[in-house]
């Protein structure tokens, strides 16, 4: 087979950092071929270049066998390459079909010839199996068709080349399998794919060559067929790496967080958590479980003090904090990671350094009488940066904007667990993350469970919930349908559960009074 | 480009295009360039470059005045603006400003030292009241602030009038009576050094203001809070800071620096309060001066000495036979080309690659 695409030696630098360093990649022709990496290891630089919108500082690209000189994404859609990007780039109240044609609308004199158009991308859909109606406006559909619609605008474009930018990070398992089946589909009709990721599980179910890259650094392209997970983990990261979070069994203390009959309304209107009681106590991780949009999120809002809710109380360390405000409850060492790093996480516009003392900027010593002080917020933000390992190409002076998804996520799991609260919700903490990361995050949630804090872990990550928690509660539509011991579980049983089909009712609203749990 | 070098230059080239766009449409008119930069020059200087007149210090005096009011505005405006706040009420609160300013220089009697502190206090606090209002409404009630800054403008618009006319006894439909002495900014000391200019003591609260806001902005923990709230709101929310405290705050603080602009024209510029006729440009001013100036104090400064400039220079030009708006044209087409600044810096970043393998860009 020959190589559709080959770039021999590419170097790109950014200020601070070498992104990527003489990386040469070569992919066969209708071959699904893996780009792993963990975050910042340079994977997505090296596809911006393949797409244009970067340019590189040396090397050279080859498609087809001829040199080619990508400098804007309009040659790369020439030369047949498109690219999915992380996050999508769609007009929301737009219908999918108007999306598709964005930029090279069809047209029968002065008028958009839509009608056309929707056939084609009908066409286009049944071809490959999406199942994407034309006509939806692409508010009103699911995250797995919005991606589909990209996969779509790509298609539509005659690319040859399919660039999926970390396609996995937004979708669930189930859409997960589907987007695996899609994949070979269009291999199957002739085209290449380059996947970007870090989850290796995807790797082995679907790609047939894999290339690893390490800060910036070629390691290795292999077959995927004559390896296996943990040596792909090994070239990734440089060094063994356990799956499995080490842990002691749980020794749980006083309840530090109680939650007693709640009611809250979601954005319709409707009750989003219904009559819903809990508690976590000192030194164990409760893991919150469930499919996405069952109540997590009006769940862990009512707790933080994010939205009012309807009736129904919440205690911290016996304290009643139902009406507090956000700042009384985080004074009173209620920590939180937010589910959405860039909407709520981060002030993307700010530096790590300012980013790193949102919760504690007027406190000495990073203010004096009201002043800040530039030399604390420096020191305490190259030592965060230092300690968890965030990679940012001008250390505390980094703009978070500048900083790859994964390594934002890091500043601020950095930033909370250093504020080491009592109570601590911990909403997808590793969404996005590579396997070290993931380790690494894991491993600092346990020793906070250790020094006796409370951890209320929400995650729509199975392995995660499983791996991580000692106790596992399961949301479905917004009720708790059963608390079971992590130990004792297993994902068929959790899986039964999160769809509603069992409920494992507990015995007494308080388990404080049990032993360590059954 | 980095970051940093690219706030600089974006607006310079904006300035430059401004300037180029300008003396193509006096090129158009038939006229020469040439006379309509030796007017600007003249203004900013008092150097006659086509009759040979070395630099007057009356020139120089005059355009300092017209600066320092839309410096103050275009503060205003930033301030606002840098807690996500789009505000067009600098008008009204200037004008808010002048009145408050105003009653207390009629109003009350007492030695310079007291009386003119007074009289710009009241100024500060007569806009930082105006300014509140929307920031409460938009607060409480997430009435959008746009809508509410220019109703409030009319507003203190016909209320300064009513004022005027009403409460002082003016001497005629048009100004009350002359301020005293003791609440008046102007100094025989500094018009005489500057050939009977205009020039008062107003350019020392224009420069603690400039001080002043980037110190709150840069320094502070309230700045922090406020660029945090402007930047992403809901992060904000999400740390525990006051979102809705902030916003009032943030549009008090802009309201006082265009309140203290009202307080500097009335008993500096002029000696009496007056009937205005209608809007008299000094909030929009502001908010060209705060793009232009990158909503930085520094950037402020030199952008307000700029059009205060051109507008120092605009009768000099129709001495000239050049139409007096060809200085709003070149200040409007500034303003525009500062809002391509994406486009501009397209086109260099292309030259650039072609110069050199690029070695930019922010992604890590």
């Amino acid at each position: 087979m020959s190589y559709i695409v080959e770039m021999f030696h590419i170097t790109k630098d950014f200020p601070g950092i070498r992104a990527n360093d003489d990386i040469t990649l070569q992919i066969e022709e209708r071959s699904i071929h893996a780009l792993l990496g963990e975050n910042g290891a340079g994977k997505s630089t090296l596809m911006s270049i393949l797409f244009g919108l970067y340019q590189p500082d040396g090397g050279s690209i080859r498609v087809r066998g001829k040199e080619v000189k990508i400098s804007d994404p309009n040659v790369a859609t020439s030369l047949g390459i498109g690219m999915v990007h992380q996050h999508f780039k769609l007009v929301h109240n737009f219908t999918v079909t108007e999306n598709i044609i964005l930029g090279m609308e069809p047209h029968k004199g002065p008028v958009i010839d839509i009608r056309t158009a929707e056939q084609k991308v009908e066409e286009i859909s049944r071809l490959y199996g999406l199942a994407v109606d034309p006509r939806a406006k692409i508010e009103d559909i699911s995250v797995s068709m919005q991606q589909r619609v990209e996969i779509l605008k790509m298609l539509y474009r005659d690319a040859e080349i399919l660039i999926f930018d970390e396609p996995t990070a937004v979708l669930t398992p189930q859409e997960i399998h589907e987007l695996m089946q899609i994949m070979r589909r269009l291999v199957e009709e002739g085209k290449t794919i380059l996947l970007i990721t870090h989850k290796l599980k995807e790797i082995k179910e679907v790609a047939d060559v894999c290339t690893v890259l390490r800060r910036g650094k070629f390691v290795g392209t292999v077959p995927v067929a004559d390896t296996d997970e943990e040596k792909m983990a090994e070239m990734m990261v440089g060094r063994q790496v356990s799956f499995h979070v080490e842990k002691m069994p749980a020794k749980p203390g006083d309840e530090l967080l109680r939650i007693e009959q709640l009611n809250v309304k979601n954005l319709k209107g409707v009750l989003g958590v219904k009559n819903l009681s809990l508690t976590v106590r000192a030194g164990e991780v409760l893991g919150l479980c469930g499919i996405d949009g069952n109540g997590q999120t009006e769940l862990v809002q009512a707790v933080t003090g994010l939205c009012k809710i309807e009736s129904g109380k919440i205690y911290l360390k016996d304290k009643d904090i139902t009406h507090l405000s956000i700042k009384e409850r985080t004074d009173r060492g209620l920590g939180h990671i937010p589910e959405d790093r860039q909407k709520h996480g981060l002030v993307l516009d700010f530096t790590m350094g300012e980013n790193f003392i949102i919760h504690n900027y007027y406190e000495k010593p990073f203010a004096n009488f009201g002043i800040l002080n530039k030399k604390a917020i420096f020191e305490n933000a190259e030592r965060l940066i230092q300690e968890f390992d965030v990679r940012s190409g001008q250390g505390a002076m980094t703009p978070a904007r500048a900083m790859s998804g994964g390594n934002q996520q890091k500043a601020i799991v950095a930033r909370e667990i250093d504020r080491s609260p009592d109570v601590f919700v911990v909403v997808q903490p590793t969404r996005g993350l590579d396997v070290g990361a993931i380790e690494y995050i894991h491993k600092r949630i346990i020793e906070e469970r250790d020094k006796n804090k409370a951890i209320f872990l929400v995650s729509l990550e199975l392995d995660e919930i499983m791996d991580v928690s000692d106790r596992i509660a399961v949301i479905y539509n917004g009720e708790i349908v059963g608390i079971v011991d992590a130990a004792a579980t297993n994902e068929n049983e959790l899986g039964l559960m999160m769809s509603g089909a069992l409920r494992k009712t507990r015995s007494t609203p308080h388990p404080a009074h049990e032993a360590v749990h059954a | 480009m980095t970051a940093r070098k690219e706030k600089i230059v974006l607006p310079l080239i904006a300035v430059l295009l401004g300037f180029v766009l300008g003396s193509l449409i006096v090129k158009l008119t038939g006229r020469s360039p040439l006379s309509m930069y030796a007017a600007i020059i003249k203004g900013f200087s008092g150097i006659d470059i086509l009759n040979g007149q070395p630099i007057n210090t009356r020139y120089i005096g005059e355009f300092v005045i017209q600066a320092m009011p839309i410096i103050l505005t275009g503060l205003s405006f930033a301030f606002a603006s840098r807690t996500g706040l789009f505000s067009i009420g600098a008008e009204g609160q200037l004008m808010i400003g002048s009145i408050s300013a105003t009653a207390v220089a009629l109003l009350l009697e007492a030695p310079k030292g007291i009386h003119l502190p007074l009289v710009l206090l009241a100024g500060i606090l007569g806009g930082a009241l105006w300014g509140a209002i929307p920031g409460l409404l938009k607060a409480r009630y997430n009435v959008h602030e746009v809508v509410v800054t220019i109703m409030m403008n009319y507003i203190a618009l016909h209320f300064n009038n009513f004022v005027i006319l009403h409460l002082f006894g003016s001497a005629d439909r048009v100004k009350t009576a002359p301020f005293p002495t003791t609440a008046l900014l102007k100094s025989p000391f500094l018009e005489s050094i500057t050939r009977n200019s205009r020039l008062n003591w107003g350019f020392i609260p224009v420069i603690l203001a400039l001080l002043i806001f980037s110190f709150i902005i840069n320094k502070t923990t309230f700045g922090y809070s406020l660029r945090a709230v402007g930047y992403n709101k809901e992060a904000a929310r999400y740390a525990g800071m006051k979102v809705s405290r902030n916003i009032v705050a943030s549009m008090a603080i802009a309201g006082a620096f265009a309140g203290l602009a009202g307080a500097v024209i009335t008993v500096g510029t002029f000696n009496f309060g007056r009937v205005i006729q209608s809007a008299e440009g000094y909030g929009f001013d502001g908010i060209a001066v705060a793009l232009v100036g990158g909503n930085e104090a520094t950037g402020i400064l030199l952008a307000g000495m700029l059009f205060g400039g051109l507008k120092a220079a605009q009768p000099l030009m129709q001495s000239q036979g050049i139409p007096r708006e060809i200085a709003g044209i070149i200040q409007a087409s500034i303003v525009l080309f500062v809002a391509m600044k994406y486009g501009i810096k397209m086109v260099i970043d292309k030259f650039e690659r072609k110069q050199a393998p690029s070695t930019e860009g922010d992604r890590v």
